[in-house]
């Protein structure tokens, strides 16, 4: 690389041009990207007259946290954010097992037809039953309406054991397993105490997608839950953002336009609620996106 | 374990690997809740497709129900829905190809070229931000911004002197911000892998060309975008398999009775026809359709990429 100062003295006018031109557009593009974001934060937190009328437009206006207030007040909204905490945990342990025990073997050169299995489970990318048949398989084994149909029929992603098998190949030399079968020590033991804590950032790269995932996910909940008390939260999202079913939301001493202000408000504190755990994880993990992202580029 | 028949066992072959397989039992212990999986989850419901080709009836269940060829592709074929199914789905499929394809590789060569630390890291936070919404709130987020009387964008219009528009329920808008909101999410995340691929091309390439005079833009053009074409090329093929895979969320969320003639795509018919009208054996026979042609798009590309450049995926 040319230093920064070398670089800049051979600049020519041209490339000054340039220079400044993708300085402009990428602003722009950010600016593009942040506003949406920002106004819905600013919205959430401000009189909802100030924002129906178009005088919010990127600051708070006349604070409040009346949205907030009707958001916790909802029974459905905190049933379901505990339903999505639950299976988020539980979908992505399975994931992160599932991953781990897929991606081991795989690994391993030495491991005969590694590759008759990798190119089945790569099949599946390209290839699937389809809708029906899945939900059919899922109801004949008696998961309809229970936490199994959202964490078992995803358990695993082909894409991800890709990604940790790479990892594995590439960030652990092959003498380890010859110096741990010399001193007799199983694959599980080392799996578990020699592999796994070297293979932390991977590690860390596979909880943020699987989690995220399961967070985000609404389609397996719409297709096999029909129990309310079940819904996760995207489910209850859909019902107040998109399909604007918001009955329980307001009591019934307000007036029909107070509801339809305050309806506005919910959906901009829901929006801002629903995504807080992955907003205040992001600054932690974001510097292993480029990484994972990096060893999945990789072709294994 | 299964005893080996004598010849096997006389084939050297055959018994390097039998030890191997032996050797490293605990490993194929591992995998079994895998495969299993695999097999269950996946390799059975391709086994269930054949209710494409039967009359289901729910008492015999998938496998006894009665044998009725091509019925369901035919009325298929014949529908009314079968054009603008196709039409649909390939032109919202097309134009977030044309549209969704080039703008990340654009934005990692622009960030590519920023020399600021700080405000690099600033471009990538911001843009790979979106990504993780959820499909729900961002489509939440389109109805809000869209609006016809609250909404930012026609305040906008109307500030301008503009006549509000519908957007959501005129179907001339659907596909354009159907793609335009994907673009706005994702491009900063699709760009990660071509960032990826820019950081290992050779510094000295850009060096040589330097001492012969080539301005930045010609650097670019001649040496970065060479640098990421296999992987260009690698991420156009699993695209261009996937055209008629038009994802089902967020058209499905996007939906509504009066935007149908441009909203209705193979994937929420399927929905609809199967899971809310219960035609399961119509419905499969559909989706099975719509995978066949994908995974035949996928081959084809693969063979001409690989005929073409050498890159492919196998």
């Amino acid at each position: 690389m040319v230093s920064d100062a070398d670089a800049v003295t051979r600049q020519t006018r041209g490339d000054r041009v340039f220079e400044w031109m993708n300085y402009a557009l990428l602003t722009i593009i950010l600016l593009l990207i942040l506003y949406p974001l920002l106004f819905v934060a600013s919205a959430s937190v401000s009189d909802p007259q100030a924002v129906n009328s178009g005088n919010m437009w990127l600051w708070p206006k006349d604070i409040t946290f009346l949205g907030y207030e009707k958001i916790f007040q909802n029974k459905e909204i905190l049933t379901g954010y505990l339903n999505t905490i639950m299976y988020t945990v539980l979908g992505t342990s399975i994931n992160l097992v599932m991953t781990i025990l897929a991606a081991f073997p795989l690994s391993r050169r030495d491991l005969a037809g590694r590759n008759a299995i990798m190119a089945m489970f790569v099949f599946t990318m390209f290839f699937s039953g389809g809708l029906i048949p899945s939900y059919m398989l899922v109801k004949n084994l008696g998961m309809l309406n229970t936490v199994w149909a959202l964490v078992i029929p995803g358990a695993v992603s082909v894409w991800n054991i890709i990604i940790m098998r790479t990892f594995f190949q590439q960030s652990i030399p092959s003498e380890i397993h010859e110096a741990a079968a010399i001193d007799g020590s199983s694959d599980f033991h080392l799996l578990l105490k020699i592999i796994l804590p070297l293979s932390m950032p991977i590690l860390a790269v596979m909880t943020l997608f699987y989690s995220v995932g399961h967070w985000n996910s609404f389609f397996n909940a719409l297709i096999y839950l029909t129990d309310r008390d079940r819904f996760p939260l995207q489910l209850i999202l859909r019902e107040i953002l998109i399909q604007n079913q918001m009955e329980q939301m307001s009591e019934s001493a307000d007036a029909l336009t107070d509801q339809i202000l305050y309806a506005q408000t919910i959906k901009y504190a829901v929006i801002i609620v629903a995504n807080l755990p992955v907003l205040m994880l992001y600054p932690f993990l974001q510097k292993y996106f480029t990484k994972g992202i990096m060893i999945g580029a990789i072709k294994g | 374990m299964k005893a080996l028949p004598a010849s096997e066992i006389s084939n050297p072959n055959h018994r390097r690997v039998w030890k191997s397989v032996l050797k490293n039992w605990r490993l194929y212990v591992m995998l079994a809740p895998v495969i299993l999986y695999f097999l269950v989850f996946h390799y059975w419901p391709m086994y269930g497709v054949q209710l494409a080709f039967k009359d289901f009836i729910a008492t015999n269940g998938i496998f006894g129900s009665p044998w009725v060829g091509f019925k369901h592709f035919e009325r298929f074929f014949d529908s009314y829905y079968f054009w603008r199914l196709i039409k649909n789905t390939l032109s919202i499929g097309l134009y977030e190809l044309a549209v969704g394809f080039p703008i990340p590789i654009i934005l990692a060569l622009m960030i590519n070229e920023v020399r600021h630390k700080f405000y690099k890291r600033l471009i990538q936070t911001v843009t790979y931000m979106p990504h993780f919404l959820s499909t729900v709130v961002l489509v939440g987020m389109i109805m809000i911004f869209l609006a016809p009387e609250t909404g930012i964008v026609n305040q906008v219009i109307k500030l301008f002197g503009g006549e509000p528009i519908r957007f959501m329920t005129e179907p001339e808008w659907f596909k354009s911000i159907f793609v335009m909101s994907g673009v706005w999410q994702h491009m900063g995340w699709s760009s990660i892998i071509y960032l990826a691929a820019l950081s290992g091309i050779d510094p000295q390439l850009h060096e040589a060309a330097r001492v012969d005079g080539a301005s930045r833009l010609q650097r670019i053009w001649h040496i970065n975008i060479p640098g990421i074409m296999p992987t260009i090329v690698i991420l156009l093929i699993l695209k261009a398999g996937s055209i008629l895979g038009v994802g089902f969320e967020k058209v499905f969320l996007m939906q509504n009775s009066l935007n149908m003639e441009s909203s209705d795509v193979i994937s929420t018919f399927v929905y609809r026809s199967g899971m809310l009208e219960a035609q399961y054996s119509f419905a499969t026979a559909v989706d099975l359709f719509n995978s066949v042609i994908n995974f035949i798009l996928l081959v084809t590309v693969n063979f001409i990429a690989r005929r073409a450049g050498g890159s492919s995926l196998w």
